[in-house]
């Protein structure tokens, strides 16, 4: 049965959590409402165009990937910058770790990147013994506190105040402050020296541009300009689906990325970087290195029925309208991206067995499709993937749907069965029941009753009253 | 004198748990002038099976349906979800079959069927009381079901429409989503219960049996008196 | 090696060869708004502010020279090497090359001008060159911007219907939208995080 697997105790641990239910509950909320005032037709009308722009330019830079991944290296090597192709995350930090040593840099600082999370960047470095500062300030909690982020956006959506003022007088040694803006102004002293101090900035990249051979980031704090222009060596890590064609394409795609995300028409910072600093030019890196990371990217290209999947822009819209996501959080998915798109990447990266309740963790209620800034179908690929599932494993589930399936193409039989069950129900309260006896307390009743009230078969089924109405007989 | 034969497809959940959904879009189909039949041979539209992955078994039944319901000039069903299995994903699980299409552009999910082919936003119907009503997923998104039904309950006499903040939000059934996750399932109802509560009324009506289950059934554990009822019932009240 | 590797794959995937020219991508999608230069200054003044940044509008370079004095008077003030701001004689030290991050590192004030502005968006377009640095529009917690009215477009499609390719002019172009902010700790807005928290954009007509 697929649903052996689900990770029961955990998800139920999570909606026993009322604080955290109403944290994750409330934060999305906002999300949802910034994201619907920035798309409404009245401040973007042409929002589903720009919808259905960005699909295809994604469908057909994803279906040349080849020839617009050699063209952004030209490009960017044109313009000073050195390219370098990684299978997997264990060439990235083999070729950081040979850097580092060759440029005798010791400190390094981040800016936040979901990629970089993928490959477990900052263990393997620290292995080495290479120290490397997250920047982002919700990236910069959870990093002194040894967790994983919530959210694609709102890394450190699970923790209060009081928490981060523990952390912070623990792990910084300052005095226990738990106002808000102090924390911030901490933050920014101590890693202020960091910027000023770092042999090696790494950032990742929203966007790879063809045309100009550079990179686009996006944020709000400012900690990815003074990542990839104050210290000497700038790094930036993307996967190569990352692709765009051309810079102009960035008109459509800003515009949906910040609406998306946050109900920002644009980001407060958005830098569009293409290189080392040039002759003339007054400060910024000496050295650029662009990581191309594939880490199964060519597998999931490979299906051209769930290619889709790497349109995403990673706005985390499909998040924050997600039910499901609301009440269990980022924590309960496996893999470094949750929610619908984690539902539909994660078991085409780690195969559907790996966790194979994944796909059926949703009602397919299609809110995700909705909001998807490149409109990937996620219900059409969670639907894939199910079947994907129950081809590698028979069990009692597909036992009682090979059933059912031959039950239902038998009237006579499956009229005969069912009246059966409704004379054999158990009475109860006007239709319902709180409770089965003894015997029935199994597999999917329990499941049911443990939760909700359920019906009971209606003493006279429609099919019922309709033979006794042809008949002749009393109507309703 | 008839305006048309509707074949109505009442569905299984309607057929074994909810006969009176039934009888009462029975009821409107007929005083509107339609000649209804119901075809005996129906079972299931197979879509519990197609959500759990099981095509060739949703394969099956959708062969099933597509030669029960074969030359009927009307089809008409109150259950978005159930409509959408016919008209979106068939196709997807015969998509060589010329029957597809052709079943599929005569089938109706019940409101849609009064507005566009009936055309009718009055039914003469008579319902006092307050009503929030639930926009089902499926009907929502892949038919495009919103502004219809809440026309045609604004044409029901004493009927008072109250907009819960959270209309469109999952009720959390998802078909065997709420028996593989019935936590989280549990937890999804609560939350639109609650957001019900808010609007006061005294009845909760949505055009889907599956949702009102879901929300009949948590809300009874809950404690909650609620009516829940389908959208077919108070446009058959009088 | 990688390289070849992950390139293998790729065209294996899509079932294409080596030298395969794509037939062209979509046209490129670029909207037009088309407004008078009042209505730009309007628009950009009513986006920046909304933001908690503020727009001055002056209606001659002297009068700009006045105010952005005012602005910066008692505080340590640095100005970019923009030949604008030269112009302006704004009394603000423009740092030493050698000492050049040291200088925004320790200033109150940073003074850029700026390439384009943004009207929908309020957005200031800065383009890394021998004129302005990165850094000290940057690093100092106050960021004053001094830009000529012939400078403000509609929008991002306008700039890149003008600038299709900025990475031919540099190698760093930034878009600055107000001030810096988070909302990382409990979804409370904070401004000022690594970038300047204060932010005024004075526009001068020319």
């Amino acid at each position: 049965m697929s649903g052996a697997f689900v990770p029961v105790e955990r998800l139920r641990d999570t909606i026993a959590d009322s604080r955290l239910q109403s944290a994750i509950y409330t934060a999305t909320g906002r999300l949802i409402e910034k994201r619907a005032s920035a798309v409404s037709p009245e401040v973007l009308p042409d929002y589903q165009d720009l919808r259905e722009q960005a699909h295809r330019v994604k469908r057909h830079t994803l279906e040349n990937l080849d020839y617009y991944l050699e063209q952004l290296e030209a490009n960017a090597t044109a313009h000073g910058g050195h390219v370098v192709w990684c299978n997997n995350g264990e060439e990235v930090a083999d070729f950081i770790l040979g850097l580092a040593k060759q440029r005798g840099a010791s400190l390094i600082v981040k800016s936040k990147s979901m990629t970089t999370e993928e490959i477990d960047l900052n263990e393997r470095l620290e292995h080495h013994h290479l120290d490397a500062i997250e920047t982002d300030l919700g990236e910069y909690i959870l990093q002194l506190a040894h967790e994983r982020p919530y959210h694609i956006v709102a890394p450190a959506l699970h923790k209060t105040r009081h928490e981060v003022a523990d952390l912070f007088a623990d792990r910084l040694g300052v005095q226990h402050d738990v106002v808000i803006e102090n924390q911030t102004l901490t933050a920014r002293r101590v890693l202020r020296e960091k910027f000023l101090a770092a042999g090696i900035g790494i950032t990742g990249a929203n966007f790879l541009v063809a045309d100009s051979g550079a990179v686009v980031i996006v944020e709000n704090e400012g900690n990815a300009r003074l990542t990839s222009s104050a210290p000497p060596i700038h790094i930036a890590i993307a996967g190569i689906e990352k692709l765009i064609p051309r810079a102009q394409d960035l008109a459509v795609f800003l515009k949906l990325l910040g609406r998306s995300a946050t109900g920002q028409p644009l980001t407060v910072y958005t830098s569009f970087l293409s290189g080392p600093r040039r002759p003339g030019e007054v400060d910024g890196p000496g050295e650029f290195h662009l990581v191309l990371l594939d880490n199964g990217r060519t597998k999931l290209l490979a299906d051209a029925a769930k290619r889709e999947s790497l349109f995403c822009i990673r706005c985390g819209a499909c998040l924050n309208h997600c039910p499901v996501y609301r009440k269990i959080g980022g924590h309960n998915y496996p893999g470094t991206y949750s929610g619908p798109i984690g539902a539909i990447i994660t078991p085409q990266y780690r195969g559907v067995m790996a966790h194979p309740w994944l796909p059926f963790a949703s009602t397919l209620c299609g809110a995700c499709a909705e909001v998807c800034p490149v409109k990937i179908d996620i219900p059409r690929l969670l639907l894939d993937l199910r079947s994907e599932v129950v081809r590698e494993r028979s069990g009692v589930e597909r036992v009682a749907f090979r059933a059912f399936a031959w039950l239902a193409t038998h009237p006579r039989a499956y009229t005969l069965v069912t009246a059966m069950a409704a004379r054999l129900a158990p009475r109860g309260e006007n239709g319902w029941l709180r409770r089965l006896p003894f015997f029935a307390r199994f597999g999917a009743l329990e499941k049911w009753l443990s939760q909700r009230d359920i019906p009971l078969p209606a003493r006279r089924s429609f099919r019922k009253y309709w033979r006794a109405r042809a008949k002749g007989g009393p109507a309703a | 004198m008839t305006r048309g034969q509707v074949a109505v497809f009442v569905t299984c959940v309607v057929d074994q748990l909810f006969p009176q959904v039934g009888i009462a879009m029975v009821e409107v189909l007929g005083r509107l002038g339609y000649s209804v039949h119901f075809r005996e041979r129906q079972t299931c539209c197979g879509q519990p099976a197609f959500n759990s992955g099981y095509r060739d078994e949703a394969r099956r039944l959708a062969r099933y349906f597509l030669d029960v319901f074969r030359d009927a000039e009307f089809i008409v069903i109150p259950s978005g979800s159930c409509t959408s299995m016919v008209t979106h994903h068939f196709a997807e699980l015969l998509p060589a079959d010329p029957t597809v299409p052709e079943v599929a552009s005569r089938t109706w999910e019940f409101s849609r069927f009064l507005l566009e082919v009936a055309r009718v936003e009055d039914v003469g119907a008579r319902y006092e009381g307050s009503v929030t009503y639930h926009d089902s997923c499926h009907a929502l998104r892949e038919l495009s079901i919103h502004d219809g039904p809440r026309r045609l309950l604004a044409n029901v006499r004493g009927l008072e429409l109250r907009e819960m903040d959270a209309t469109t939000e999952c009720c959390g059934f998802g078909g065997t989503f709420s028996v593989k996750f019935p936590d989280v399932s549990g937890a999804m109802a609560r939350t639109k219960i609650d957001s019900i509560l808010r609007t006061k009324a005294h009845t909760v009506v949505s055009a889907d049996c599956s949702c009102l289950m879901q929300l009949q059934g948590a809300m009874r554990r809950a404690g909650v008196g609620m009516r829940t009822m389908h959208l077919a019932e108070v446009l058959a009240s009088r | 090696m990688s390289r070849e590797a992950i390139l293998e794959r790729v065209r294996t995937a899509l079932g294409r060869k080596p030298g395969d020219v794509p037939t062209g991508p979509p046209p490129v999608y670029l909207s037009q708004t088309g407004r008078t230069t009042e209505q730009r200054i309007a628009a950009f003044t009513v986006a920046l502010e909304s933001l908690a940044g503020r727009a001055v509008r002056c209606s001659s370079p002297a009068v700009a020279r006045a105010t952005v004095n005012a602005m910066i008077a008692g505080k340590h003030a640095i100005a970019s090497l923009s030949s604008y701001l030269h112009e302006l004689q704004i009394a603000a030290e423009v740092p030493d090359a050698a000492v050049y991050r040291e200088a925004c590192a320790a200033a109150d004030v940073g003074i850029t001008s700026a390439d384009y502005a943004l009207a929908d968006t309020g957005t200031l377009v800065l383009f890394s060159d021998a004129e302005e640095s990165r850094l000290v529009s940057l690093l100092p917690p106050r960021h004053i911007a001094v830009v000529p009215v012939s400078r403000l477009i509609d929008s991002l499609d306008d700039l890149l219907g003008r600038v299709p390719l900025p990475a031919d002019a540099t190698s760093s172009m930034v878009f600055i939208t107000g001030p810096s902010r988070t909302a990382d700790i409990e979804q409370i807005l904070v401004r000022g995080v690594h970038g300047p928290g204060d932010v005024t954009v004075v526009l001068v007509d020319d």
